[in-house]
């Protein structure tokens, strides 16, 4: 009786928590269809802010240089986070680890703020000195990597530990050379852990508009830099309209994900049983 | 090609190149920025193209030591101590962050529990369902919240129609909308580690607590929740640290009287285009993250070994 009344409450509390959690973009979505400039009263529906937002070049461009940065931001992450993450689970003893370790994960707790200013002033400073580089894509990849290179690293830093050494042995063995052996055999076990980590690292630099105000020079504005902007001066649906179109590629693209991952793991699952069978 | 093959084959040559390639990485865009920025924190402004002189004076051959960027945080113009926007400012900032962890606890650990509690097939889908939000703009969705919260918004139409409230209040630029946006953002930071405690739990530790009398709200409070203390602690760190610093949700959801650290900083270098003192306050501010941080660690540690 007690546990029945108990989950009843659970599970009002589950739904009321999903609604906070889901209002926001459910009213975007039904506000960029509105038919008025109106906050808060649906008064018809009307295409008129996509047709706005295709016409704002603002965010259009601003929507392709993050489309950019990120993608670079990614990659870079990915690579540097798995040269640190390696590191850190393979080699437990050399001088400086605790240093190395503490550094690589400092990012994640470092305010933005701090982040942006001290990367500025290294940027001020090698441009002073060298003539070079203009702040801009450059500038915005490398601090965006500093961040999402560190949360590359934890996720990928999870696989490698649980990773089962013996078939990397067993390639050696084999007269693998240890460059093979992570070539041939290390990676592509973690193929899921890299591609999460991309994901990771990809939606940090789309979504961070705090280093991005600190690292790009005039003219450089990425998305969420117009958009704060925008969010600044009230309420534009033209923002709205832009936020629906985002909200669609992600789901789109976080449903592929999980069907992938799904047959991936059915296909294994499949050769398995095959591999028993024979 | 295969001379450098031949080179990485080697294992005592590839170690090296490995820890080299993310070290070099590190000391160039994490050590070397904060060693400027504390080298500055330590100098006199000045207006050349660089608004800081350098800390060596080579022409008269003084050294310039300026402590005054980090006095001037604690000591006001008229001489009283710990009465400075900046003191006001952090103080703000913590009573923010620690109410932000207090309401994603209070609001995430029910939330969590009944999680756990739900029908196993569903229990991945309601897990997807709490992290899906944070793919979309964080900036986005706090930007919603700027029209939900209108006066005439989404929010005060509802109170209004249940009947809680006469006339709409204010909520947009108060205490209310800040700490609304800075649950919203960081509940699933709260829910997360929070599930992955009370998930691991064994329900054979509530039964035993069952056989020995104990009712289920007592058996929740001396078993559960002691259990899930690591959960609850990493929890409200990966909501207190962010909060701590945060700049978009004050910028956006806040007034002027609810002005936090992260934004004091970002004026102090763009408006008054003070850099040394910009870099006080973000070293100041470094410590007053750090310290806590490993302290935390060590009492983890310790749990662990114990």
């Amino acid at each position: 009786m007690i546990v029945a009344k108990g989950l009843w409450v659970g599970r009002a509390w589950l739904a009321l928590v999903y609604a906070f959690l889901y209002a926001p973009l459910l009213y975007m979505v039904v506000f960029s269809f509105n038919s008025t400039r109106q906050d808060a009263r649906h008064t018809g529906f009307s295409w008129r802010w996509y047709e706005a937002l295709l016409n704002d070049t603002k965010l259009v461009d601003g929507f392709w240089l993050s489309l950019q940065v990120a993608t670079l931001t990614g990659l870079l992450s990915v690579v540097v986070g798995t040269f640190a993450a390696y590191v850190l689970v393979r080699y437990r003893r050399f001088g400086g680890r605790s240093l190395f370790a503490g550094m690589a994960h400092a990012p994640l707790v470092m305010p933005e703020v701090v982040v942006g200013l001290s990367l500025l002033l290294l940027m001020v400073g090698i441009q002073t000195l060298l003539g070079w580089p203009e702040r801009g894509v450059l500038t915005i990849v490398i601090g965006h990597t500093l961040l999402g290179s560190a949360y590359a690293m934890v996720v990928i830093q999870a696989r490698l530990s649980e990773m089962d050494r013996r078939t990397e042995e067993a390639a050696m063995d084999l007269g693998a050379r240890p460059y093979q052996v992570f070539m041939l055999v290390t990676l592509p076990n973690m193929t899921q852990a890299l591609v999460a980590a991309f994901l990771l690292a990809f939606t940090l630099s789309f979504d961070d508009v705090v280093i991005a105000e600190f690292l790009s020079g005039p003219g450089v504005n990425t998305l969420p830099q117009v958009v704060f902007g925008y969010a600044r001066r009230g309420i534009n649906p033209t923002v709205f309209a832009a936020a629906t179109l985002l909200m669609l590629i992600v789901t789109t693209a976080a449903v592929a994900y999980s069907v992938w991952v799904w047959r991936r793991s059915r296909r294994r699952a499949d050769e398995a049983k095959r591999a028993l069978a024979a | 090609m295969t001379r450098l093959a031949a080179i990485l084959g080697r294992g005592w040559m590839g170690r090296p190149l490995v820890i080299a390639v993310p070290s070099v990485w590190l000391a160039l865009f994490f050590l070397a920025p904060f060693a400027i920025m504390f080298y500055i924190s330590w100098v006199d402004m000045g207006n050349d193209i660089l608004p800081f002189k350098p800390l060596w004076d080579e022409a008269s051959g003084v050294l310039r030591l300026r402590f005054d960027n980090y006095t001037s945080l604690w000591r006001s113009d008229q001489g009283h101590w710990f009465d400075t926007l900046y003191v006001d400012a952090y103080l703000r900032s913590v009573w923010y962050a620690a109410l932000s962890a207090c309401i994603c606890l209070l609001v995430g650990y029910p939330f969590a529990y009944a999680m756990t509690r739900a029908d196993a097939r569903w229990r991945p889908l309601l897990l997807l369902m709490v992290m899906l939000p944070f793919w979309t703009s964080l900036l986005l969705r706090v930007y919603a919240w700027k029209g939900l919260l209108a006066d005439q918004g989404m929010v005060n139409q509802v109170l209004l129609f249940l009947g809680l409230v006469q006339t709409a209040p204010v909520l947009l630029y108060t205490d209310v909308s800040l700490l609304v946006g800075m649950a919203y953002v960081y509940l699933p930071f709260m829910v997360l580690p929070l599930y992955a405690a009370l998930s691991k739990q064994n329900p054979q530790w509530l039964e035993a607590a069952y056989d020995l009398g104990c009712t289920p709200w007592r058996a929740f409070w001396i078993v559960t929740v002691p259990l899930s203390w690591r959960g609850i602690g990493a929890g409200m760190i990966l909501v207190f640290v962010p909060s701590l610093g945060e700049f978009v949700i004050p910028s956006l959801l806040g007034g002027p009287e609810n002005l936090m650290i992260g934004r004091v900083l970002w004026d102090e270098m763009f408006t008054a285009n003070n850099w040394p003192r910009a870099s006080a306050l973000a070293t100041v501010m470094v410590l007053a993250i750090v310290v806590p941080l490993v302290w935390y660690a060590r009492v983890a540690a310790k749990d662990d070994r114990g």
